[in-house]
């Protein structure tokens, strides 16, 4: 079975955002770029299973331009074993389902048996694209995974559930499974990796290679826009409660009691 | 468009989540058309008229019994159509979080997820969501004839019950078994019996500085207890493992929305703030007066937390 992995980069979570003109998006001139955490945990998973035997190849799938390479080849230093970057001016303007079907149409046309992919991509949050992704190829899903095992055509995870609660649950392949925080700790690239990465293939794809139909992706297909664009309000001036420890406690309740009116 | 708002409402031991009263009187008070809601499974819709759905439609299959993502999206799909609804809102909760985008790409319905402002624009629905974790906000427009947003429990405040009584509508979906698609084995109950952090209108919680999981559990969870409020934890903490990974307040854990935080030992790093900056009122609590968590913290106490959380219990547990 072929492993694919859903891999965005995002911006560093580090990075203090500046909005554009038009308050459409972030300026991105000098921000620095990582893969998006959820989809290291997604990289780990997939080279472990591999590594258990569980899998003959892990394949890194990328929506983006040439500038995504350096967190590709990263993957690849990791150990994934080549890429697939789909880059067509088709795809701009995409919503999450004109991500979702592109992405579809690339992961099919590897023949992937499972995908992993982030719970969510930490820039637009979205959480959106694997479930998408799922829907467009007609498989199971499963969401927020941190504990996940394959065998054979069969595979359970530990999903979070409403209020606090994990389910077990089972299922069969071909699947699409996010991760959650805890499912993994991610390796981080190592000399020998980097080095055998260089000779790893990155293919970039256009739309038309992979049989997608221009008018279902892009600006014209989607079907949410996103404007206005702000930073949040800034929070007022706080108040630092004085005096000893044990009267900054009792004003401290008592604000919160009778001024905030939240206890 | 205007054929109204569809609410999706969860239930909880049969009956509906505050969630669902929330999105109902929200959904009422944007005023363009019938309010409705759409219950999953049986339960007790008795109240619901109360809080503003004119109708509430019913889909109920025992193959609905407990969460799949292929029964409830088929479910889910049947309802919409059901109530003829432009827009559907749901709470931004773990299950929501699975069908809807796949609901929303089915029925070709733009979507817009962990909106925490909804508003009236000429009659078409608006959603506005953080984005970044939090650092940035951004409108969500919708070109298609239906649009759906999960909104970020906790969103807006919920008032008495208005009164008024709801019709109900039974829809056959034709869910049965051979549409749980992934089967759940077993559940899982959380360690305590505290709200989820996504949903907890009080939290408190520790960050590096409580130096070991002993003192996390011997320190800051009574102080919780005594709050009735969830246990949070900043990354560093939880990478320590002082506290479990559900845990983790932030942009890479929960993202929290509570009426009170406390943040004990946190610094506040861009993170961390990225996950809890919307909570009405931030206590903080930390020995260095320079900690970035006091420019957002509406009432601090710069000073050792080992000294400042029992006191801080005593005061609490005195009030009952
Ligand atoms: C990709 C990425 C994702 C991340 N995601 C998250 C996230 O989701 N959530 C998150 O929280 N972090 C996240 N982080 C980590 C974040 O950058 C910080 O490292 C982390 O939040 C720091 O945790 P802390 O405040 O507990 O520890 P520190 O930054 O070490 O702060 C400890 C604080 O405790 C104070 N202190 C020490 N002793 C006492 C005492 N006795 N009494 C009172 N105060 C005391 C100190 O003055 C200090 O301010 C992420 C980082 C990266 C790179
Ligand atoms: N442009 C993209 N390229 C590759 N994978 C993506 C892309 N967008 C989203 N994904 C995958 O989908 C996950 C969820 O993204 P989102 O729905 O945008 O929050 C990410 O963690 C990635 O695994």
């Amino acid at each position: 079975m072929k492993i694919g992995v859903c891999l965005k980069q995002v911006p560093a979570t580090d990075t203090r955002i500046r909005i554009n003109a038009d308050a459409t998006a972030i300026l991105t001139d000098d921000v620095k770029f990582e893969i998006n955490p959820y989809d290291e945990y997604a990289l780990e998973e997939a080279l472990r299973i591999k590594g258990a035997g569980g899998a003959t190849e892990v394949i890194t799938f990328t929506i983006g331009g040439a500038d995504a390479d350096p967190r590709i080849r990263d993957g690849l230093a990791r150990g994934a074993d080549r890429a697939v970057r789909i880059d067509d001016p088709g795809l701009a303007g995409s919503d999450s389902l004109g991500i979702a079907r592109a992405l579809a149409a690339a992961l099919k046309a590897e023949g992937v048996g499972l995908v992993l992919a982030g719970r969510q991509a930490v820039d637009g949050d979205a959480s959106a694209v694997p479930a998408m992704i799922a829907e467009v190829l007609g498989w199971s899903q499963v969401s927020w995974v941190d504990k996940f095992t394959v065998s054979g055509e069969g595979f359970t995870a530990q999903r979070a559930a409403g209020g606090g609660v994990r389910e077990l649950v089972a299922g069969t392949l071909p699947a699409v499974v996010t991760t959650d925080k805890g499912l993994n700790e991610p390796r981080y690239p190592n000399l020998p990796g980097i080095m055998k990465a260089k000779t790893k293939q990155i293919a970039v794809k256009k739309l038309a290679d992979l049989g997608v139909d221009a008018g279902s992706v892009g600006a014209g297909a989607a079907l949410v826009t996103y404007t206005n664009m702000g930073l949040p309000p800034a929070r007022p001036a706080g108040r630092i409660l004085g005096g000893d420890t044990a009267s900054a406690v009792s004003e401290l309740v008592r604000l919160l009691r009778d001024e905030a009116k939240v206890l | 468009m205007g054929n109204g708002i569809l609410v999706y409402c969860e239930f909880d031991n049969g009956q509906p989540r505050k969630t669902a009263y929330e999105l109902l009187q929200k959904a009422t008070s944007l005023g363009v058309g019938p309010v409705s809601a759409l219950v999953i499974g049986g339960g007790d819709t008795s109240t619901l008229g109360a809080y503003g759905a004119g109708k509430v439609y019913v889909v109920d299959s025992p193959a609905l019994a407990s969460y799949s993502t292929g029964a409830y999206v088929k479910a889910l799909a049947a309802g919409v159509a059901a109530s003829g609804a432009s827009t559907v809102l749901a709470a931004a909760s773990s299950p929501a979080r699975d069908a809807f985008p796949r609901l929303a790409a089915r029925i070709g319905a733009g979507l817009g997820v962990e909106v925490t402002e909804l508003r009236n624009e000429g009659g078409n629905v608006v959603g506005r969501r953080p984005v970044y974790g939090g650092k940035a906000l951004v409108d969500v427009n919708v070109k298609s004839a239906v649009g759906i947003f999960t909104v970020r429990p906790n969103s807006s405040p919920v008032s008495a019950p208005a009164g008024g009584s709801a019709s109900v509508v039974n829809v056959e979906a034709g869910v049965t078994d051979a549409d749980v698609d992934v089967k759940v084995t077993e559940t899982v109950a959380p360690a305590n019996k505290a709200v989820d952090l996504t949903e907890a209108d009080r939290i408190v919680a520790g960050g590096r500085s409580l130096k070991s999981k002993e003192q996390f559990d011997s320190v800051l969870r009574p102080l919780a207890a005594a709050c009735k409020a969830t246990v949070g934890a900043s990354r560093a903490a939880v990478d320590a493992g002082f506290a479990g990974h559900s845990e983790q307040v932030g942009q890479t854990g929960k993202v929290v929305n509570p009426s009170l935080y406390f943040a004990l030992g946190i610094s506040g790093a861009i993170q961390h703030l990225a996950g809890m900056r919307t909570s009405r009122v931030i206590v903080a609590v930390n020995k260095d007066a320079e900690a970035p968590i006091f420019q957002y913290s509406t009432y601090g106490i710069v000073g050792d937390l080992f000294e400042v959380a029992p006191l801080l219990q005593k005061e609490i547990e005195k009030l009952g």
